[in-house]
């Protein structure tokens, strides 16, 4: 017990030092956080009118954030699958990387929708037990269920597999290794589950299909995988922990086939819809091509169409070996996938309206710094969470050297 | 980097830094909140605890109920009478509305507003009239839900009144994650505005654009404030939470008619009981010829548009 809060305060402490390049970065995430917290800070005063949202489209970019991040989230199972079940040496020792990630992407996810609320006031009914809790009937409260039991998963195992290497003893079978195994399962579920929020909306045609849930797992394999190269190339440049290119090139082949996978699933959903001449396909219309007049998300699906099919080529090509590529290749495949999955999903379910009204969206600079602001306070969870495992990791800090 | 694990204690030039840190911490988050010392009357403990609906016994309800009128009163210098009407037994309402007759003037929309203490500003419509081209298509996408003719109706054109379609397997009740939002014995689906946490997901799920959100705090002038009011129905709502066409609880749970039928100068909207076999709705059922908007969905409205001929 005293040897645990030795690590915790050792932990924090580690969370405060670094060089000046660590504390400008914290220094500006910090920043933006303030940005973020008075703009939600306006938006509690005045009400969601503060966004872009209307009836008409009634979710925008803080759903649409929240979709993305769920994803990144459910990614880290790439990581432990080929751990855990392939025995993969060479990702073996960067899983815990994938774990953190996943921890900050829930926070992310939890801050989203809680500032997309009305009544963020009234979070207590969502509490099972105190509330009223409509499960199973709801998605959203299997959702609320599935997201908050996968941060404790992802708390617990990273929590105690950096207490295991701060105390140099390998982790206790019945204490680690079942909870990795629930977490695999369970990280898919999550992804499942806020794909069938929008799956389980007859009255959406756009949304209302049964491609959408294994789209989001592949969308968020590439995505996920991606973003953890490139953290990865970050680490192994300002940091002093070794990461081998041989694990980077089996995050690699990851990437290359999930987006490969991920544009299959896409040109099955747009030949289903565009095909047939569906009057239900109105959506689609909009989202690539534009309907009666209004084209606001059409540069913005083609750029991320255009991002993916440039960082499939690149990730099939062995030019991507080279790590300039890859961090290419990877940074296109966050961007794109995270404007066809954000944007390019929530918002066309909503345009046109059931009764075939074209209302647009556009976000408001209040609504803007608020995901800001969310976004700087992932990074700096990520950030300070890398910050205090890196040395343990790298036995600089372990229960040997504690005074 | 330095090294975590040296661990120096604290010496003077520390603690003055670690105490400047602090200072501008605090600084920075008190100017980031700022913009909360508008934030006026904060809901009341009693307002926070509030337990939902079906759980407040009697008692509770009219603690609740008398609350509620003070605070109505504070807020827009009326006093109200709130009740907690109950559905009568052996009734199920339904609604029919005849696209044959109905000339699109939008007297339902108004009548709506006024009677059901809608906000002004921004003004919330529950009954949303389509402008559809007679163009031998049924297409909604060709409607016009803003027009703005100077007389009705046009040439070429027929109108459709969509509003709440209170669905025997309505998809906003499955999807609400705190049943927030229900369906009464009488077929009348309603929303506790003081259980509602504001997600949108039921605004999401309905295929009839029929509910609305309180996007900022409603504003009615107190002299337009109808103070007959119901608990479920027509006291003020919220900021931050949903609202919706109620079949005008207040009034049809005393046995009138909602504020759209009676407002309607054509004689378009029927209403009544539809486990009546005498009822004007049951013989409209049984003898007309009957649309049932996005039937293919299979919500099961009880609100029906028919023919004549």
């Amino acid at each position: 017990m005293k040897s645990y809060l030795t690590f915790l305060r050792r932990c924090f402490q580690a969370a405060f030092i670094g060089d000046w390049r660590y504390y400008t970065w914290l220094g500006v995430l910090t920043v933006l956080c303030f940005f973020g917290l008075n703009a939600y800070a306006n938006q509690f005063v005045s009400g969601l009118g503060t966004t872009g949202m209307t009836d008409q489209v009634s979710w925008g970019v803080y759903i649409a954030n929240f979709t993305f991040l769920v994803g990144m989230a459910a990614a880290a199972v790439m990581l432990v699958i080929p751990v855990h079940i392939y025995k993969n040496e060479d990702l073996h020792d960067l899983v815990i990387f994938g774990e953190l990630l996943a921890v900050a992407a829930i926070l992310m996810c939890l801050a989203f929708v809680t500032v997309d609320l009305g009544r963020p006031d009234r979070f207590w009914h969502l509490i099972p037990g105190i509330g009223i809790f409509h499960f199973p009937g709801s998605m959203l409260s299997w959702d609320v269920l599935v997201l908050n039991g996968y941060l404790l998963l992802n708390l617990h195992i990273c929590g105690y597999l950096i207490y295991c290497r701060y105390c140099g003893r390998r982790p206790g079978k019945w204490f680690y290794a079942p909870f990795v195994f629930i977490g695999i399962g369970w990280a898919v579920s999550i992804h499942t589950i806020t794909a069938f929020l929008y799956v389980g909306l007859g009255g959406r045609p756009f949304w209302n299909s049964a491609v959408l849930g294994p789209r989001f797992l592949a969308s968020a394999f590439t995505a996920g995988p991606a973003f953890i190269i490139l953290s990865l190339q970050l680490i192994r440049r300002f940091t002093e922990y070794r990461i081998t290119d041989k694990g980077l090139m089996a995050l690699r082949s990851i990437v290359q086939v999930a987006m490969l996978v991920n544009l299959f699933l896409l040109v099955n959903e747009v030949f289903n819809e565009f095909y047939t001449s569906d009057r239900a396909a109105a959506s689609s219309y909009y989202l690539f091509l534009g309907l009666h007049g209004h084209h606001a998300l059409v540069p913005w699906i083609w750029t991320a169409v255009t991002f993916n099919v440039i960082s499939a080529v690149l990730l099939v090509l062995p030019v991507s070996r080279r790590m300039g590529w890859l961090n290419v290749a990877c940074g296109l495949a966050v961007v794109g996938i995270w404007i066809e999955k954000g944007m390019g999903m929530v918002i066309p379910g909503f345009i046109p309206t059931p009764l075939g009204e074209m209302v647009e969206y556009t976000p408001t600079l209040n609504e803007v710094l608020v995901c800001v602001g969310i976004w700087a306070f992932g990074l700096a969870c990520f950030t300070v969470f890398l910050r205090m495992t890196i040395p343990i990791l790298t036995g600089k800090v372990s229960s040997e050297n504690a005074k | 980097m330095s090294d975590p694990s040296t661990d120096t204690g604290v010496t003077r030039r520390s603690f003055l830094r670690t105490s400047t840190v602090l200072a501008a911490g605090a600084a920075a988050v008190a100017a980031g909140i700022a913009p909360l010392r508008k934030l006026g009357q904060f809901s009341s403990v009693d307002e926070f605890l509030q337990k939902h609906y079906k759980e407040l016994t009697p008692e509770e309800m009219k603690t609740v109920l008398s609350r509620i009128e003070t605070e109505v009163e504070r807020q827009y210098g009326i006093r109200p009478h709130v009740r907690d009407y109950k559905p009568m037994n052996g009734v199920e309402y339904v609604y029919a509305l005849n696209l044959t007759r109905c000339v699109g003037c939008r007297k339902c929309v108004h009548a709506c507003v006024a009677e059901n203490n809608q906000s002004r500003n921004p003004e919330i419509q529950y009954i949303r009239v389509l402008k559809m081209p007679n163009d031998g298509t049924f297409d909604l996408e060709k409607s016009d839900p803003v027009y703005t003719a100077k007389a009705v109706p046009e040439a070429g054109s027929f109108y459709m009144p969509v509003q709440c379609h209170h669905c025997k397997n309505p998809p906003c009740v499955r999807v609400c994650p705190v049943k927030a939002t229900w369906q009464e014995p009488d077929g009348i689906t309603v929303v506790d505005y003081n259980w509602c946490i504001g997600c949108r997901y039921c605004e999401a799920a309905c295929p009839y654009f029929a509910r609305r959100f309180n996007w900022s705090t409603p504003s009615i002038p107190k002299e337009q404030m109808n103070t007959n009011m119901s608990y479920l129905g027509n006291r003020p709502r919220y900021k931050g939470v949903m609202e919706k066409c109620h079949f005008c609880i207040q009034r049809t749970r005393a046995g009138r008619y909602p504020a759209c039928l009676e407002v309607c100068p054509t004689g378009s909207r029927k209403f009544g009981n539809i486990l009546d076999p005498n009822s004007e709705v049951s013989y409209i059922l049984k003898n007309k010829r009957v649309l049932i908007l996005k039937e293919e969905l299979g919500t099961l409205p009880r609100f029906f548009y028919y023919f004549d001929v």
